[in-house]
């Protein structure tokens, strides 16, 4: 019986978690660092998937895209999928993909050159956040109360050497109670909610933001299931704030953190179990339903 | 488990079972630290955040 693969190139507390809980259920698995993965095009004398299923833990989007994309070529189930990868990775095409979707999100404009964010900010109404398509951790993002400061970001902005960095997203303030709301969708199901504190209005884990139990209100699982779904499904972090008229999706996170989130639930949730509980069933759907554990 | 930084020479704890690829910070220093070998456990300066790193 083929294993089950975790690609994580970096081990952290969630790895472990997730190491455990695959050895509470006796499941077969190899730890892939990515950083020492390659595969020849072409190359099928292997005969098949190397694996039944791939955890994606790796904390790098490149390698974590293409890990997902050639593993996937090989017939292997990936958690998460190439495709997911990608959209989580592009805030546009989250956006993109909420609004196609229905999903409420906080307004959002888009400007394709720095020269331009000015007047789009402008027509969006400060203050406007200003965000870097890719990225994460809170990196680069920046609050432009007036056109004056968001000139100046725009001007820092211009001068990156990316190309993609000249691309503009731009998004209204949402004027959040101290906090945002982090949920952990894997598949259909809602692992749990936490509140994100933060006397910063960044108010992302690895900024230091402090977690808390949220409850499990419907129309926040409604909004969770529905953004997860939007990007394509699998294991996903899903950030929401709460907006006047009810939650907002800010974004949707393809390889979850959740230590601050463990924390906050102790031993009501386990975060690592359900994630393990997903890519099983992933690749028994993939394996011709063979379980995984009866066949060591 | 306890090794030594290779930074500082400070010692590190390391809770078992350990890992490859695993993640230690030295308490003296404050490096962060990679497990690169379990045969023996060795430890390397961990890399830099990259900038495609996160979530």
């Amino acid at each position: 019986m083929r294993p089950l693969a975790v690609l994580a190139s970096r081990v952290r507390y969630e790895e472990k978690r997730i190491f455990a809980a695959l050895e509470r259920r006796e499941v077969p698995y190899t730890h892939v660092d990515t950083r020492r993965f390659s595969v020849e095009l072409g190359d099928t004398a292997g005969g098949g998937p190397f694996f039944a299923a791939a955890l994606n833990r790796e904390i790098s989007h490149s390698r974590a895209l293409y890990a997902s994309l050639l593993l996937e070529a090989r017939g292997v189930a990936t958690v998460n999928r190439s495709d997911v990868i990608e959209m989580c990775g592009d805030k546009l095409r989250t956006s993109l993909a909420l609004e196609r979707a229905g999903v409420p999100s906080p307004r959002t404009a888009v400007a394709l050159s720095p020269d331009e964010g000015a007047d789009a900010a402008e027509r969006l109404g400060f203050p406007v956040v200003i965000k870097p398509l890719a990225g994460s951790w809170g990196r680069l993002v920046a609050a432009a109360h007036d056109r004056d400061t968001a000139e100046a970001l725009l001007e820092h902005r211009a001068a990156l050497p990316s190309p993609v960095q000249h691309i503009v997203y731009l998004q209204e303030f949402v004027d959040k109670p101290g906090r945002d709301i982090r949920m952990i969708v894997a598949g259909d199901d809602v692992v749990g909610a936490t509140y994100r504190y933060s006397d910063s209005w960044r108010t992302n884990a690895a900024r230091g933001g402090r977690s808390k139990p949220c409850p499990l209100v419907p129309e926040l699982v409604a909004a969770a299931l529905a953004a997860a779904r939007a990007v394509g499904g699998g294991v996903l972090g899903v950030d929401l704030v709460e907006g006047p008229d009810g939650p907002l999706v800010l974004e949707v996170n393809h390889a979850v953190e959740f230590q601050g989130f463990q924390a906050a639930h102790g031993d009501t949730v386990d975060v690592a179990d359900a994630i393990v509980a997903y890519a099983i069933s992933a690749a028994e759907q993939n394996d011709d339903h063979v379980p995984l554990r009866e066949a060591q | 488990m306890t090794r030594t930084c290779p930074e500082c020479e400070g010692p590190v704890e390391l809770a078992e079972p350990v890992r490859l690829s695993e993640i230690a910070q030295c308490a003296d220093c404050s490096s962060e630290l990679e497990v690169v070998g379990l045969d023996p456990v060795s430890l390397a300066l961990a890399p830099e955040i990259e900038e495609d790193w996160g979530e």
